[in-house]
Formats: structure tokens, C-alpha cells, sequence
């Protein structure tokens, strides 16, 4: 026993070292880490961010260099606040409070305490930036913006926040990265990759060399730069014509997809977003809650699409059957189904064939269509669900798939929901219940980007190319294949013939809506629509002017151009979505307008008055 | 033969073989703990890893010198080495250079002698003589106050310089003396101190005192048809609730903030890797990134920033586990448990009382310097400044060792001459 004491303890203290040292190096992974933020100083260099340039080689967007002042905590030696606080033009408080959020987020990390100076900030900090120890400047490049429209497809960059860090350890505080627009959507391409070198440090936080002798290090890989589908030129007239007004134009080349223009107004200058200014000025475009600058009405928004649908529901009544070009449908003002109020018409010649039906509109026309479409089959839940399907061919009622980060589905109503809306089967519902999806005031929506698509499915007689907005990456020359596909409808092609054929009369014929909007030497087909709309005003549902939409393409011949415009209480089609679109499509298709009278009836016309009734707190009058 | 001459072939070749395998892995990590990029060709003195290199030589001599040493030399001589000792730890008060705030040191020309690591071979010395004689009977109390006074002399000299640390090893005596007889109840008594202490540091004096009531009075119920002394059980547990609180009051009143911190640190009450939890904090750190195999040799990050103080010295072994992962750092452990069994081992053999008692000393100097140390290092001790034996850089404990363990490889040598 006396011999064996020592022994034991011995081989027990060496048990429990084994077990302790297995513990630290194996099981508890922790220290790596540790070591990792302890020795390792990681320099970055941020490679140059990728030009953004439009379908005609116009450069849109470059860069700038921008500096930021960067402090790690703990290194900070007292300094002179005030002189600081003087060189850098802010308050005291400003920079304290900075300080303590980078402490709170890491002593050793280095944190961004006054990002994105311009050069001449910087001229004036960096001689004196000696005397403030911990502190340093960051170069980085901030985006200089070469025109003052197309922030919504743009988008903006700013510093990443903790949780963009948390889900994706690429980026370290401090970083930029693209919010919205291309610059979100194509991040990886313009941003590159930034350059790692890593030094070795002491514990006195000096730097002995490099760390494994630059084994990890990389070097930056220099952002991409892209091209747009975007054509500048229309883009900008398209925000001129729209300033005032809310609503939005997406133009799209039908052969190709490619996105020729997209205005959202009201819009803003993308330069707002850029540098010091940014969060402050994001702010107050965020906080504009009537106008809603922010808000993508051509991306976002969701509407009934109005009468342009009547398009839709020709095609699928030929499709099914029901309907030929040749028979006539005869209106009586309006359209008598058996419901409390008949659906209303305009006064128009009876009966019409399709051609004209759809030229003048006639809303008893898409009806009767529409019901025999449903009826076709042996119920109504079955004849709306062939129905939807076919709306959904040309990509309706689901995520369009283009290449920007916001966007809505849509709404193409199922059975389901007017099953569950009528509580079926206890109660049975009837297609007339339905019936006002005849002329795109049901229940469809749509966004002003579905309605130039199935618009350029018109055009292209059966088939679409799914929108976008990449025209080339520059140095890969290609663009992904999903965009170079077309994408067929379950029309037939003979049975657009004549859909285009009235959407041509809209313009030619002299009682079409579009009459007066004719451009010179262009075939334009088209479509108005008029659509319903309600707020509330005080917790009341109020109607309020209706929204003015129109889709068209042109040529009739080889089209160019499909287009829709949607403005809000804009009142009848023709009135502001007609002219603008008519004027577009001249700009785009000849590079010069000759309607100056509808140029200037746009560009001198303002909604603002009609915008400010519903908050005017006034009772008002609509539709005048 | 001469029998003071012994041939080569009588000394233990697997000590020496230890041996020159610690120091060799030690000198590496020394080479390591002090690179210095700008310094590394240039072979000055100002590299730490080139001084200790011919302190390693000097030492080999020394080697040389003791094995060819006649063998009574150390018995005969041993009060004489312990008085030249002790001696020498009582001139440092006047003499003395202070290095780090602890006068600890003699400094002739460039080089510092630290006299209290050559003063555990002569008390070992002086303690083996003293328990071998005829007269000396360990079971008396008498004798076990004398050799009592024999290993506190030294330790109490060492702890004003201050280095409680090095006074501390001296309780490593405590194993020749109990293989040599002394009465199991001090170990006992020793064991419960200690774990009354931490007891009483963790969960305080109140529950400690409540504890020992509710195990006495199991006790005294399972015992009480053997009608036990009621007067012994509440001797023991008042003695206990005493010790309890003044263990407590002592901590809270006597012992300064930094002793508590280093306490506190290692029960895991307060973590602080700022300040005072700083060196075990960075150490943990060092070890933990090892891994499996290790950074390999000048890799480790933690170590070539010198993030860990003291590294080439009392964390000498952070190095060993940064730089070569959990294979290498068991691997030292195996090295110096080996080393430790080996001096048991060959002490049981020894014939002689003197070469027994000496051996015993050795492996538990050896010892409580490896578990103190290493247990520091891997954050499983509080902070006690005492270096690992053979890889601690430092002329004075390489030669304290060198000698320590050399001394006794000549005694085994000489075994075969005893007869």
C-alpha cells in the first residue's frame, strides 16, 4: 500500500491530464476560433464593383471611391474628441454613440464608426489620421450614378447589417453589399471577390509577417460588369411622361423578354441612395406612406387588369370551342344573367363579331363567351379550372421567374376558393357568379409586369419569353438559358389572328377606344382598360376615380415593342395609359415623337389633385 | 573493478534515455516559444533557445562530473550541501538580485543562478540522510518534527523572496515520508484539508458545516450499536464547521484580490479573459487550437504572437500543445509519467535505505512540478509560478534537475556494489 501511493497518483493526475487535454484540442472547438480572432489580422481588398450599362452600351452606373473611417476598439488610445468630432463634421454624441456600437459588436473587430466619406471628407481626416490611434481608413468604392432614374430596377447598395452577416459569413461588417434591382439580383456578378491577406500577429496586436507565408491568401477577383435590356432613353422619357402620376409602364421586346423599360412612379433619383446621405434619405422615401416611392407598383402592385382581359377571354373561349370569329353576339346595354344588376355596357352598335367585339369593348360579348367557356363542361368548378389553367399558360396567377428580387403572383381564382368562399357543397355557386372575370373585374389580379407579358404572348401569337432584364454579362457573353426559351401558351396559334385583328381596330377602327391615339406609319395593336378601385377612407370603403390602364404592341407585323401602362385614377384607358403608351412605342420605335399633342397632354397633366382627395378629409367627386 | 567506478553498463539507460528526450523535445519548444522571425540565423546569446542549448551542454558535463562522482560522496556530504543550501538562500536577502518582483537570484557576470532550485536536491539529500540514520525512527513524533524542520527550513526561506511556488514543491517530501512509515492519518488529515478548502471555496462555509452534521449523524446511526464516542463525532464536526469558516474568513480577509482571482478562476466562478484570467484564458486557447496533430512546429498562431506570458518558461507547455496537437502534448504527459514510474520503480529496488528515500524525493519533486505545472497550463490549477521540469527555459532548473535525477541514476548505479 505505502509503496503503491504515489503510483497511483501518478498514473491518476496523467489520466486526468489526457482527459483534459482531449477536451480542450479535440472535443471543445471554441479555441480555434479564438485563436483565429487573437492572432490573425485579416486585411481585405475590395475589388472594383462591376459597371452597369444599358441595352445600348450607355453607361448607367459606375463607381466612385469612398472612404470609410474604420476604429478597433481596443487598440483606441484616448484622443482628442473634439478635434476628431471637428474633422469629421459630426456631433460628439454622434461619435460616442458610434464607439459604443462598435465596442458592443467586437473589441477586436474592426467597425465602420463614419462610413462612406467622400474624397474631399477624406482630404481633409487623412493627414490628421496619425494622431488617433485605433483608428484607420477603409477605401472602398461607393456607386456613382451617371443618370437620375431607374433606382427601382437599380436597386442601391448599403453596409451589411448582422443578419445578412449571419447568412452569408462572406461578408464582415462593415461590407457592401446590393439591395433591390440588379444590384441585388446580380450581387455575385458585380461584386467579385474581395482579396484575403492575412498577417500575424503578437500579442501587442503588431504585425510579425505573413500568416503561413500567404498560403490562404487571394487576391481580389474584380467585379463583372453587366448590361441591361434597359433602353435609357425610353426609360427616362417613360419616368418623364409619368411624373405626377402614380402607376408604372413596363415595356419588353415580345421575341426576346428582354425589358426594354420599367417606370414605377413616383420614382427617385438613385444618387438619393449613395454615401452619408443614404439612411437618412431611405428613410424618408420609406416613411412616404401615401406615395410610396419604395413600393414596385409595376413589380409589386396587383390590380384587376380591366378590359385588356376581354384579350384573354376571346382566346380561351376559341380555344374551347364556343365562340367562332363569324357569329354575332347582340348587347342590350347591358348584359342580363339573372343576378340583382345586369352588368353594364356602353352605348356601341348590335350585335358585334369578335374583331369589333373586342374594338368597342362590349362587355355582354365577353360575358356570353366567358359563361359558355365555363358552361362548357359539367360543372363550374371543372370549367373554371380549364379555364385558370389556360390564364396560367401565359404566366399568370405565379411568379413570372424574372430576374428581380421583388415581385407578386398574382391572382388566377381556382374552384378551391370559390368553394370556399360560397362554404360548397353546402351551398352551390353558378359560373354567372363569376361572370365579372369575363371583362377583368373578378377576381383576376395582375401586375403591370404579367400584363405586358401576356400581352407579348398576343404579339408572338402563342409564346413568351420569360421577362428579364440581363442583356450580357460582359467577359462571359451569355445570359442564363432560361431566359432564351420561349415558353408556349395552350392557345393555338390560328386562334390569335383575330384577337390581333381587334386589338388593331382599338386603333383603326373610328369607333375603336384608341382611335384618336393612332402614331404615323406604325400598325399598333392595343387594348384600353378602365378599372374599379376602392380605398378606405376612415375605416369606409370609398370607390375612388378608376385606375387607367392599356397594353399594346407594335408592329402588328414583327413586334418590337409590347407595352403596358397602368395609372392610378387615371380614369378611363385611353385617357392617360393610351397616350403614353402610344407615345412610347413612337419614341422607341422611331427614336422621335411626332404626337406632341399627346406628349404634351401627358407631360402638362397632373394627378396630384386627384391623389390628395381621399386625405383632403373633404368629401369628393369621382370620375370627372 | 573499482567499485566507485562503476561501468556504463550499471546505470539505467531508460532514465537517461527520458531524460535526454524531454530536454530534447523542451530545447524544440523553447526554439519555438522564442522565435523571432528577424532573430531566428542570427546564433547570439540574445536567443533564448541558443542560451539554453549551452546551459544543455554545461549540463552534460555536470552529467559527466556526478556520474564519475564516488557514490557515498552524496551521503557523506549531504549536511554540508543542505547548510551550503540553505546558506545560499539566506545570502539572497542581502545579495540578491530581484528579476520580476521576486528576489530570487544571484547574478555573477551576464548569468543568474535562482539557488532555490538546487536547494530541493539538498534538502532530498539532507532528508534521505537524515530518515536512512539508525537512530531516526519515523513512527516517533520527536523524529517526525525533525524532519518536519528539515524540508521547512528551505520552503520557509523561499516563500518571502516571495515564490510561494517553489515553496510549495517542498510538499512533495511529504511521499518519501510516508513510504518510509509516516502514520496514514496524516494523509488522511491532509486530503480532507484539502477537500474541506475547495468545499468550502465552492459552495461555502454554511453548507459545508450542514454537510458534515448530516454525514456525521449517518454515521453515528449506522454505528450506534458499537456505541461510538459522541464526544469524538462532535469534536470532528465542530473541527470541521471551524476549519469551514476560518478557511472562509481567511480567503475573504487574509488573502489579497489577486489570490482569490486565481482561485475564483479556476473553480470557474468568474471568468474574466481580460485581465487576471488573461494567462490561463490564452493558454487554454494555445492548447485548444492544436487539435489532433497540431499546428506544427513555428505554426502556432497563439505561440509565435506570444499571446501567452510566460510561454517559454512556467507555459512552455501551451507551446507543446498548440504546436503539436493532442498526439504531442500526451505524448510529453507519457514521457514524464514514464520518468516518474521509472525513479519509483528503480527506487523499490534500491537495497539501501539512503538511495530509496532520495528516489522517492525525486519522483515526487518531479511530480508535484509536472502536476502543478501542467495543471496551471491546462487550466485545471490556479496560477502557481513553478516550472516544467527539462522544458522550461532557465539555466538554474535545466542543472537543479540535471542534478536531482543524476544523482540518483549514480546511487541505482552503485546498487550492484552494496551487496
Amino acid at each position: 500500500m505505502r509503496k503503491l501511493l504515489l503510483l497511483f497518483i501518478v498514473l491518476f493526475t496523467g489520466m486526468v491530464f489526457v482527459g483534459r487535454l482531449f477536451y480542450l484540442q479535440i472535443y471543445d472547438t471554441s479555441a480555434a476560433i479564438q485563436s483565429e480572432n487573437n492572432a490573425i489580422k485579416v486585411v481585405y481588398d475590395y475589388p472594383q464593383r462591376g459597371h452597369i450599362y444599358d441595352r445600348n452600351d450607355k453607361l448607367l452606373v459606375s463607381n466612385q471611391p469612398s472612404y470609410d473611417l474604420m476604429a478597433i476598439p481596443r487598440e483606441i488610445k484616448p484622443f482628442d474628441t473634439v478635434a476628431l468630432c471637428r474633422l469629421l463634421q459630426i456631433e460628439k454624441e454622434e461619435l460616442v454613440k458610434a464607439l459604443n456600437r462598435a465596442r458592443n459588436f467586437s473589441p477586436r473587430l474592426p467597425s465602420p464608426i463614419v462610413p462612406t466619406m467622400s474624397k474631399e471628407e477624406y482630404a481633409f481626416l487623412g493627414e490628421q489620421m496619425r494622431k488617433f490611434e485605433g483608428f484607420y481608413i477603409q477605401k472602398r468604392s461607393l456607386r456613382d450614378y451617371q443618370i437620375d432614374f431607374g433606382a427601382n430596377f437599380l436597386g442601391y447598395i448599403q453596409q451589411v447589417n448582422q443578419s445578412m452577416i449571419a447568412k452569408d459569413p462572406y461578408y464582415k461588417s462593415g461590407d457592401l453589399i446590393g439591395r433591390q434591382g440588379v444590384e441585388q439580383q446580380y450581387e455575385e456578378i458585380l461584386r467579385g471577390v474581395k482579396g484575403v491577406k492575412r498577417y500575424q500577429k503578437d500579442r501587442f496586436n503588431r504585425e510579425i509577417g505573413s500568416f503561413k507565408n500567404g498560403a490562404l491568401d487571394t487576391l481580389p477577383v474584380p467585379g463583372k460588369d453587366i448590361q441591361l435590356t434597359i433602353d435609357a432613353e425610353l426609360q427616362k422619357y417613360g419616368e418623364s411622361l409619368m411624373v405626377n402620376k402614380r402607376g408604372g409602364i413596363v415595356a419588353i421586346d415580345p421575341s426576346t423578354g428582354e425589358i426594354l423599360a420599367l417606370v414605377a412612379a413616383p420614382n427617385f433619383d438613385p444618387a438619393l441612395l449613395v454615401g452619408r446621405e443614404r439612411s437618412k434619405n431611405y428613410t424618408l422615401l420609406d416613411q412616404d406612406s401615401i406615395a410610396k416611392p419604395l413600393f414596385d407598383r409595376v413589380l409589386k402592385g396587383q390590380y384587376p387588369p380591366g378590359s385588356p382581359f376581354k384579350a384573354l377571354t376571346s382566346l380561351i373561349g376559341l380555344q374551347e370551342g364556343v365562340i367562332d370569329t363569324q357569329e354575332r353576339i347582340s348587347c342590350r346595354g347591358a348584359y342580363y344573367y339573372g343576378g340583382k344588376k345586369p352588368m353594364g355596357c356602353h352605348q356601341h352598335r348590335s350585335p358585334l363579331a369578335m374583331v369589333n367585339g373586342i374594338a368597342y369593348s362590349c362587355n355582354s360579348y365577353f360575358a356570353t363567351v366567358y359563361r359558355r367557356t365555363i358552361d362548357k363542361y359539367d360543372t363550374p368548378q371543372e370549367g373554371i379550372e380549364r379555364w385558370g389553367n389556360h390564364l396560367k399558360s401565359f404566366g399568370l396567377g405565379q411568379y413570372l421567374g424574372y430576374d428581380l428580387p421583388v415581385g407578386n403572383r398574382g391572382l388566377v381564382p381556382t374552384k378551391e376558393m370559390y368553394n370556399a368562399s360560397y362554404n360548397y357543397p353546402k351551398y352551390r355557386w353558378g359560373t354567372t357568379a363569376t361572370i365579372s372575370n369575363a371583362i377583368g373585374q373578378g377576381d383576376v389580379l395582375m401586375t403591370p409586369m404579367q400584363m405586358v407579358n401576356f400581352t407579348a404572348a398576343i404579339a408572338n401569337k402563342g409564346w413568351y419569353v420569360k421577362p428579364h432584364i440581363l442583356k450580357n454579362i460582359k467577359g462571359v457573353d451569355s445570359i442564363p438559358s432560361i431566359y432564351k426559351k420561349k415558353q408556349y401558351t395552350t392557345i393555338d396559334a390560328k386562334h390569335f389572328e383575330p384577337v390581333i385583328e381587334g386589338m388593331n381596330a382599338v386603333y383603326n377602327n373610328p369607333h375603336g377606344t384608341a382611335y384618336t391615339l393612332r402614331v404615323p406609319d406604325i400598325e399598333i395593336c392595343g387594348k384600353t382598360g378602365t378599372a374599379e378601385n376602392y380605398t378606405k377612407v376612415n375605416g369606409k370603403r370609398m370607390k375612388l376615380t378608376d385606375h387607367s390602364t392599356f397594353v399594346a404592341f407594335a408592329p402588328k407585323e414583327n413586334p418590337k415593342i409590347a407595352i403596358a401602362v397602368f395609372v392610378e385614377n387615371g380614369y378611363w384607358g385611353s385617357r392617360y395609359g393610351g397616350r403614353i403608351a402610344s407615345v412610347m412605342i413612337e419614341k422607341y420605335l422611331k427614336g422621335k415623337v411626332t404626337r406632341k399633342d399627346l406628349e404634351n397632354w401627358v407631360l402638362t397633366h397632373s394627378l396630384e389633385e386627384e391623389y390628395a382627395k381621399p386625405y383632403s378629409g373633404e368629401p369628393f367627386l369621382i370620375n370627372q | 573493478m573499482n567499485t566507485s567506478r562503476p561501468s556504463v553498463g550499471n546505470f539505467d539507460w531508460v532514465l537517461i534515455v527520458l531524460y535526454l528526450a524531454l530536454v530534447a523535445v523542451g530545447w524544440v519548444n523553447i526554439y519555438s516559444a522564442s522565435y523571432n522571425a528577424d532573430m531566428a540565423m542570427q546564433f547570439t546569446m540574445d536567443n533564448l533557445f541558443v542560451k539554453q542549448l549551452i546551459w544543455i551542454g554545461l549540463g552534460l558535463v555536470l552529467i559527466i562530473f556526478i556520474l564519475f562522482l564516488d557514490a557515498k560522496f552524496f551521503e557523506r556530504f549531504s549536511s554540508i550541501i543542505y547548510i551550503i543550501a540553505l546558506l545560499s538562500l539566506l545570502l539572497l536577502f542581502p545579495f540578491g538580485n530581484t528579476i520580476s518582483g521576486a528576489t530570487s537570484w544571484y547574478k555573477i557576470g551576464s548569468m543568474t543562478l535562482q539557488p532555490s532550485e538546487f536547494a530541493k536536491v539538498a534538502t532530498a539529500l539532507a532528508l534521505a540522510k537524515y530518515l536512512s540514520d539508525i537512530q531516526t525512527n519515523i513512527k516517533s513524533l520527536k523524529d517526525q518534527f525533525r524532519a518536519f524542520v528539515i524540508i521547512a527550513i528551505p520552503a520557509l526561506l523561499i516563500i518571502p523572496q516571495p515564490d510561494p511556488g517553489s515553496a510549495l514543491v517542498y510538499a512533495a517530501f511529504f511521499f518519501p515520508l510516508y513510504r518510509e512509515g509516516l502514520a496514514a492519518v496524516y494523509l488522511i488529515l491532509g486530503f480532507s484539508i484539502v477537500l474541506l478548502f475547495v468545499a468550502t471555496l465552492v459552495i461555502g462555509p454554511v453548507y459545508v458545516a450542514l454537510i458534515i452534521l448530516g454525514l456525521a449523524l449517518l454515521l453515528f446511526y449506522r454505528n450506534r450499536k458499537r456505541k461510538p464516542s459522541k464526544r469524538l463525532y462532535i469534536g470532528v464536526v465542530l473541527g470541521c464547521a471551524l476549519f469551514a469558516f476560518s478557511v472562509n474568513y481567511i480567503f475573504e480577509n487574509v488573502f489579497e484580490q489577486r489570490h482569490r482571482d486565481r482561485f475564483n478562476i479556476v473553480l470557474g466562478k468568474e471568468v474574466d479573459a481580460k485581465s487576471i484570467g488573461y494567462n490561463t484564458a490564452q493558454s487554454e486557447i494555445a492548447i485548444g487550437n492544436g487539435g489532433w496533430f497540431g499546428r506544427g512546429f513555428l505554426e502556432g498562431t497563439q505561440t509565435q504572437g506570444k499571446f501567452v506570458p510566460e510561454q517559454d518558461t512556467d507555459y512552455i507547455f501551451s507551446a507543446v500543445g498548440e504546436e503539436w496537437g493532442f498526439l504531442g502534448s500526451t505524448l510529453v504527459v507519457l514521457l514524464f509519467i514514464a520518468l516518474i514510474l521509472r525513479v519509483i520503480q528503480r527506487s523499490e529496488k534500491q537495497k539501501n535505505e539512503f538511495s530509496r528515500i532520495y528516489g522517492y524525493s525525486v519522483a515526487g519533486i518531479l511530480f508535484v512540478h509536472f502536476a502543478v505545472n501542467i495543471g496551471m497550463v491546462i487550466g485545471l490549477l490556479p496560477t502557481v509560478g513553478i516550472p516544467l521540469p527539462f522544458f522550461s527555459y532557465g539555466g538554474s532548473g535545466l542543472w537543479g534537475f540535471t542534478i536531482l535525477l543524476f544523482i540518483f541514476v549514480k546511487l541505482d548505479g552503485n546498487r550492484v556494489n552494496e551487496w
